[in-house]
């Protein structure tokens, strides 16, 4: 077995890399689960960890997604949802905007787990993003943003 | 992402292949609405083939759970990986369930 040599960039670790996606869609839930791997994927490629990819990543990123959907634009196809997502050595952003008038961050965030809510079928979206991300944020900039930042372990 | 249902002896199996998430969590529910009706009254969801779950789909789960009691049935989980264990102690969902390890030891729990 030889070593690597310096023009064997394939070995290279992906990890130092920084890599941005800026994409949009319709007001359509049926997209969710595609944008969710294209992101997973590159956090997997870019050396996140397994539990990372398979559980915070796209659970966080499938709320925030399916919250603008339904919530911020109403799935009103006409508008759009915007995702920009930034990798680098440190840590995943994803910024997902929706044309709706916005919300406030903790008064919208209940616990699902107390008594009076453990059987409700909804109320655990935000939650659950707040648990699985390292941060979240939300403010207005051309619309309402969600800013969800996980930093590598 | 798929649900497959089949009957094994008195109680009917889901698999959910796939993501369970907010674009598909109709499906599962009117799948098993549909059984529900035709009189069946246990269940069980297994995840063996599951990717992730979002809150729409814990929330189906948690309705599902709710009709099938008020109907006299059960429901029963099995084959949860650590990732999906996970999100189910954070939303103390793991309380509300019955879950089994394996699927053979959910069709005896019944």
């Amino acid at each position: 077995m030889t070593q690597s040599s310096d023009a064997d960039v394939g070995s290279l670790p992906l990890y130092p890399m920084r890599l941005a996606i800026e994409l949009e869609i319709p007001s359509d839930i049926q997209y969710i689960e595609q944008v969710v791997e294209l992101v997973t994927r590159q956090c997997e490629q870019l050396s996140f960890t397994a539990r990372h990819c398979a559980l915070n990543v796209p659970v966080a990123l499938t709320e925030a997604l399916s919250n603008a959907i339904l919530r911020g634009n109403g799935e009103n196809t006409d508008k759009h949802v915007r995702l920009r997502a930034h990798v680098d050595h440190d840590s995943l952003v994803m910024e997902v905007a929706d044309e709706g008038a916005g919300f406030d961050l903790e008064d919208c965030t209940i616990d699902p787990t107390t008594g009076e809510n453990i059987d409700r079928e909804d109320g655990r979206g935000l939650f659950l993003m707040r648990r699985l991300m390292d941060r979240v944020e939300r403010f207005t900039d051309h619309g309402n943003v969600v800013r969800l930042t996980l930093r590598r372990e | 992402m798929s649900f497959a249902i089949k009957k094994q002896g008195e109680i009917v199996v889901v698999d959910v292949e796939g993501q369970l998430i907010v674009g598909n969590r109709q499906e599962l529910k009117q799948k098993v609405l549909d059984e529900l009706e035709k009189g069946e009254k246990r269940f069980l969801i297994d995840f063996s083939q599951t990717g992730y779950i979002d809150s729409s789909g814990l929330g189906v789960l948690v309705s599902l759970s709710k009709k099938i009691r008020e109907q006299g049935g059960e429901l029963r989980l099995a084959n949860l990986n650590d990732d999906l264990k996970t999100l189910f102690e954070l939303t103390k969902l793991d309380t509300l369930f019955q879950i089994a390890d394996t699927r053979e030891r959910a069709l005896e729990s019944f």
